[in-house]
């Protein structure tokens, strides 16, 4: 048994010196999250924006629910996707199950609500702020989204890294339908727990440094952006 | 309480016009008519309905009951294109300053190059050259005001509605303003103010409606509603008396 600073030090070996085995878990953890980040939110954005724009009956409804998704436990959406892509589930002829594309599924099913929500609280502030000058300028509801949605860019952007972070540290249900097959669907997530329970501490320490300095070059990009939106808007808050 | 001109179909004209909200009446104007051809000014205390007014003016407000009227016609939603409103609020585009002119004149048809052109004139009209590609929310109090001001002649509009645009402003931007607007006017475009500035009324005016309580408790030639008030409202409101 290593002690850890003997572990500790032979992980920051293996991130130097680039390991292979390590660097191709960082890389699929980063394509995977990414792409499913920015299918979320090609998904979420609208949704939000349709409902911080549209009033229809039954809107309260949906809002609530969206919120309600957001807390949804990640391990029970990756046992309805497990369900959903299994041989006798309903997408099952497509044969995802322990793929890359399934932890994508099971990611876009995590972040979606959590896009969505974030684009609709924003939009709908800054829709109620510009409604009046807007409706002066001769804009209808319709064509005042496109104007709201870039208007709202840094908060959405900020809503995108949200939702990346969300992904990428999540392990519960891109373990379920991702399986942790080596060279296959080994994230960085999923690896440190099994090679923790393996006991080679080593590879699950690298995997952990890279995992918190992402979320914390994540987290800054975040908090430097809110900043930026602040400052833009402080005078007229 | 009219002492203009006799009735001619141009112009904005109201009437019964009542807006209430939970039991209270806050605006019931009867009779209203804006044919004159310089600036109106609207005065009256606080809470006295004159930016209510305005936005039934522009067609914001779908007012209980009553009537404007365009030029004789009923006030419809195409006639707001050919109006544009300064709002006592600004609220300006989370875009560049000169972004924000080019949003309207973009819905307004006009190329890029036409665009380019124009906003380097109104630029240079409201004194904001240096600060054409500063955020427009980081403008100072005055220089927003300014911009919501370029932006809404960017429209070229026949009618121009200006909610207090002075009330923060320095001498000098006030200044600025009034010289801004009295060149609009000028060049024919109909101007209805709000302020509470009885001097720049004095300055700009050619007929001054007074408000209190929702009603319009005069309305004259500027000099007349200034010098010889008919109303112990207006008389009160301008020895500086509180109205209540
Ligand atoms: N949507 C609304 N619901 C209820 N009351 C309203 C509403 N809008 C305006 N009011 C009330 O109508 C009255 C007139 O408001 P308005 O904004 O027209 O006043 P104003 O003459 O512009 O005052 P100020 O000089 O302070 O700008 C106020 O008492 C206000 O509280
Ligand atoms: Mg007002």
């Amino acid at each position: 048994m290593r002690s850890f600073a003997e572990e500790f030090s032979f992980a920051l070996t293996l991130i130097f010196q680039g390991d292979a085995e390590l660097w191709a878990i960082v890389l699929l953890s980063l394509q995977v999250s990414i792409f499913a980040a920015l299918i979320a939110a090609a998904l979420g954005m609208p949704i939000g924006a349709a409902l911080a724009v549209a009033r229809f009956p039954g809107r309260r409804a949906l809002i609530v629910l969206m919120n309600a998704l957001m807390g949804f436990p990640p391990v029970v959406v990756g046992l309805l996707v497990y369900l959903m892509l299994s041989r006798s589930g309903p997408l099952g002829v497509l044969d995802l199950l322990y793929t890359p594309m399934a932890m994508i599924i099971a990611q876009v099913v995590l972040v979606t609500p959590i896009i969505a929500a974030l684009t609709r609280q924003v939009v709908e502030t800054l829709a109620e702020e510009y409604a009046e000058q807007l409706r002066s300028l001769g804009v209808s509801r319709l064509a005042s989204v496109p104007v709201l949605l870039w208007d709202a860019r840094l908060a959405l952007i900020t809503a995108f890294l949200a939702g990346f972070g969300r992904a990428i540290a999540e392990v519960g249900a891109v373990i379920i339908v991702g399986g942790n097959i080596n060279h296959v669907t080994r994230v960085m997530t999923t690896t440190i727990a099994l090679e923790t329970s393996k006991g080679n501490l080593a590879l699950a320490l690298a995997l952990g440094t890279i995992l918190i300095a992402i979320a914390v070059a994540v987290n800054a990009m975040v908090s430097t952006l809110t900043l930026r939106a602040e400052k833009e808007g402080l005078r007229h808050a | 309480m009219r002492d203009l001109a006799p009735f001619c179909p141009d112009g904005l004209h109201v009437s019964n016009l009542r807006i209430a909200r939970d039991g209270k009446v806050l605006l019931d104007v009867p009779d209203l008519a804006l044919e004159g051809p310089g600036p109106t000014m609207i005065l009256g205390p606080n809470g006295a309905g004159k930016s209510l007014l305005l936005r039934c003016l522009h067609g914001l407000i779908q007012p209980d009951a009553g009537c404007i009227q365009i030029n004789g016609r009923k006030l419809s939603p195409e006639d707001r294109t050919q109006q544009a409103m300064v709002f006592q609020r600004p609220v300006l585009l989370r875009r560049s300053v000169s972004a924000n002119l080019d949003f309207v004149l973009k819905r307004m048809g006009l190329g890029r190059v036409a665009r380019r052109d124009r906003i380097a004139e109104l630029l240079v009209e409201g004194g904001l050259q240096g600060q054409a590609r500063q955020a427009a929310r980081s403008l100072s109090g005055g220089e927003a005001q300014r911009l919501a001001i370029l932006r809404a002649l960017a429209c070229g509009p026949g009618t121009l509605f200006l909610d207090e645009p002075t009330s923060a402003l320095d001498p000098a931007a006030t200044q600025k303003i009034e010289t801004m607007v009295l060149r609009a006017s000028a060049r024919g475009v109909r101007i209805v103010m709000v302020t509470h500035d009885i001097g720049q009324a004095r300055r700009l005016a050619s007929d001054i409606v007074v408000m209190q309580g929702g009603h319009v408790v005069e309305h004259g030639q500027a000099q007349h509603v200034l010098d010889a008030p008919q109303s112990p409202e207006t008389r009160r409101y301008l020895a500086g008396g509180l109205v209540t």
